[in-house]
């Protein structure tokens, strides 16, 4: 398991093309993910941060091949799923699995469980006595009750659907897990369920996740690195104490500084507010995408794009100033 | 010694459903002074929203029955006219909702919709629209007198949000009834909103009864807590009382249950099982089948209040007995 390269996206960019005018000649792009480099070892737990509107999904999307890439190069372990076809993709397609974040619009309410969970591996040509069996055990991965396999979703509660969405996902036994936002559709007890759940799952059969969420507890929880986007741009990325700790980015630090920490006594603490939002990803311009917000901008963050700077061996930042230097 | 501003008494709430009846929330009882943040906490379905409604008397009347009393300012809402409440809804007790965009009216620029709340006072229209100039400032909308132009659409969601507060500032009521102001919002606009609220209370002493299933957002900003369980508080009391001593097993459990480090801390806790649907009276704890020191006792008897400090009580038959 030592520090095998699993995902590894270079200068990877997705821009959507808007048209305009009424003969379409003007096309504008909203690059809802830029140019982001990124490794991924076989194994760990990396969380994916940032604003809605930041890419996160976009990214995910790409990675799933469920839309088509526009530059760069990624390969998942060690292939390139946007030059396969036919039965490589198909087979790449079973090592990477995704859970959504609403389990209930991602189940059949027309079938039951157990033919939900059989229905990616009779897509990739299991038998179906073998599925049904199959069905059973991840049941029982996901500790739930085999008597649930007639069940159909409207009669499970949300953690319950949740569960079963990843039994499915692991149906195909999977390498790669990618999570988008897996448990903010859920209560404070069933999130704890759940993450104990995957953490449990990852720790027992080796496999990588990306975890994509806004809330910063559950990221600081979970991941061994988190990476933090910024309207389609990387702009930190490193192990989880580092980024928690000694933040370098300013929006990693103030994102940081917005969550509401767990004690009421360190409410006065001294926080450092983002103000506004992060605006269009239309109407963005040359230099840093985050300047606008950023007090410590200067000229050169208004003009030029700032490249990402390795800190230590594994902490990246893209910033001309970063904090703590 | 703090006014009372609001007080729930023995609150009841059932609603009429298809197999009888649901006990959405059952012998409430809490008291909110001028100027306090009073935050009910619970997961979904405890009936935190029920009591929001309930007191704006927004409740479908045919369907949900409602027993005890609600006083606000001396005075019984629930044996008050229809009337008489329109005079309380906005002008005494304001409220803001999770979606910002559900409340608002999408054919009306949002600065007209603010206006119409002032316009009920009968100011004449300039001053009205200066007004709606200055609240949108003190809600910190960038580029205020502009906006007031948008439609709701042309905005984003932490700046619908503050055209909700604007307009519940607008006719400056005493009480505020937020009912999860931030959760469709990013952390850092969260943030932004939390801000605006303090100010709120500090400049106009308005009290918050705040809703919400988020413990850091009660942190922040609660002065007293109640956490809600299937209809009940289960406890009650100062914010950092309980957050320093959660005496009920419930709340103990579900502060534990919430990530605060890395998993190198080990496993969170977690409390089997789910919120219950109560669709029968009987006696006994409502969280007993989930607790994991529940006893005989707990499924016989219904456990009373029992005030641990003079600002904070628990119901749970645990407290207070050395060999339980």
């Amino acid at each position: 398991m030592e520090n095998q390269e699993i995902i590894r996206l270079d200068g990877m960019k997705k821009y959507f093309s808007i048209t305009k005018g009424i003969i379409k000649t003007q096309t504008t792009y909203a690059k809802a993910v830029d140019d982001i480099s990124l490794s991924i070892n076989k194994g760990e737990i990396v969380g994916l941060v940032g604003e809605s509107g930041s890419g996160k999904t976009t990214l995910a999307r790409v990675l799933l091949n469920l839309t088509k890439k526009t530059g760069g190069t990624m390969s998942i372990n060690g292939k390139d799923p946007s030059k396969l076809k036919g039965k490589e993709l198909k087979h790449l397609r079973s090592e990477v699995a995704v859970v959504f974040q609403d389990p209930a619009a991602n189940l059949n309410p027309r079938d039951t469980v157990e033919s939900s969970i059989m229905r990616p591996m009779i897509i990739h040509g299991v038998p179906k006595a073998e599925a049904r069996k199959r069905a059973g055990e991840v049941l029982d991965m996901v500790k739930m009750d085999r008597r649930y396999l007639n069940s159909y979703p409207h009669q499970l509660s949300g953690g319950q659907l949740q569960r079963i969405a990843i039994a499915r996902a692991l149906a195909l036994n999977p390498k790669i897990m990618i999570l988008d936002e897996p448990t903010s559709a859920l209560d404070i007890s069933v999130q704890a369920q759940i993450l104990n759940l995957l953490l449990d799952l990852q720790e027992k059969m080796g496999l990588t996740y990306l975890v994509i969420t806004h809330d910063l507890n559950v990221i600081k929880y979970i991941s061994d690195k988190i990476a933090v986007m910024y309207l389609g741009r990387l702009v930190e990325f490193g192990p989880t104490e580092e980024i928690a700790d000694h933040a370098m980015h300013p929006y990693t630090r103030g994102l940081l500084d917005a969550a509401p920490v767990l004690d009421p006594r360190l409410r006065e603490r001294k926080k450092e507010l983002l103000k506004g939002d992060p605006g269009s990803l239309i109407k963005i311009g040359e230099g840093c995408r985050f300047c606008d917000r950023c007090k410590y901008a200067t000229e050169e963050c208004k003009t030029t794009m700032p490249e990402n700077r390795m800190v230590t061996k594994e902490h990246m930042v893209a910033c001309f100033h970063p904090l703590d230097m | 010694m703090s006014e009372e501003l609001l007080r729930l008494n023995h609150l009841s709430i059932d609603y009429k459903v298809k197999d009888g009846y649901l006990s959405a929330v059952n012998d409430i009882n809490c008291v909110i002074n001028k100027g306090e943040v009073f935050a009910i906490v619970g997961e979904s379905g405890c009936g935190k929203s029920t009591v929001a409604h309930s007191i704006m008397n927004l409740l479908p009347g045919n369907n949900a029955t409602i027993t005890g009393d609600i006083i606000f300012k001396g005075k019984n809402l629930r044996k008050c006219t229809e009337k008489e409440m329109e005079g309380i809804r906005g002008k005494e007790i304001g409220m803001i909702f999770q979606n910002p965009l559900d409340s608002l009216n999408p054919v009306y620029t949002v600065g007209d919709q603010t206006a119409e709340a002032i316009l009920l006072d009968k100011v004449d229209k300039t001053e009205a629209w200066n007004r709606v100039i200055k609240l949108f400032k003190d809600v910190k909308m960038p580029d205020a007198e502009e906006r007031t132009k948008s439609f709701p659409h042309e905005l984003s969601g932490g700046m619908r949000q503050r055209v909700m507060i604007a307009m519940m500032l607008s006719r400056n009521p005493e009480l505020l009834i937020a009912d999860e102001p931030t959760t469709a919002l990013d952390v850092t606009i969260e943030a932004q909103i939390l801000e605006i609220l303090k100010q709120l209370r500090a400049e106009f002493n308005t009290a918050i009864m705040l809703i919400t299933h988020n413990f850091g957002l009660v942190a922040e900003i609660a002065d007293k807590i109640g956490i809600m369980y299937a209809g009940e508080m289960v406890e009650s009391g100062d914010v950092f009382e309980i957050f320093e001593n959660p005496v009920h097993p419930y709340t103990n459990l579900l502060m534990k249950a919430l990530p605060s480090g890395t998993k190198k801390d080990g496993r969170l806790q977690i409390i089997e099982g789910s919120v219950p649907r109560i669709t029968e009276k009987k006696p006994g704890c409502r969280f007993a089948n989930r607790c994991p020191y529940a006893k005989e006792i707990c499924f016989s008897e219904t456990p009373q209040p029992v005030n641990i400090s003079e600002s904070h009580f628990c119901r749970c038959h645990k407290y207070g007995k050395e060999d339980f």
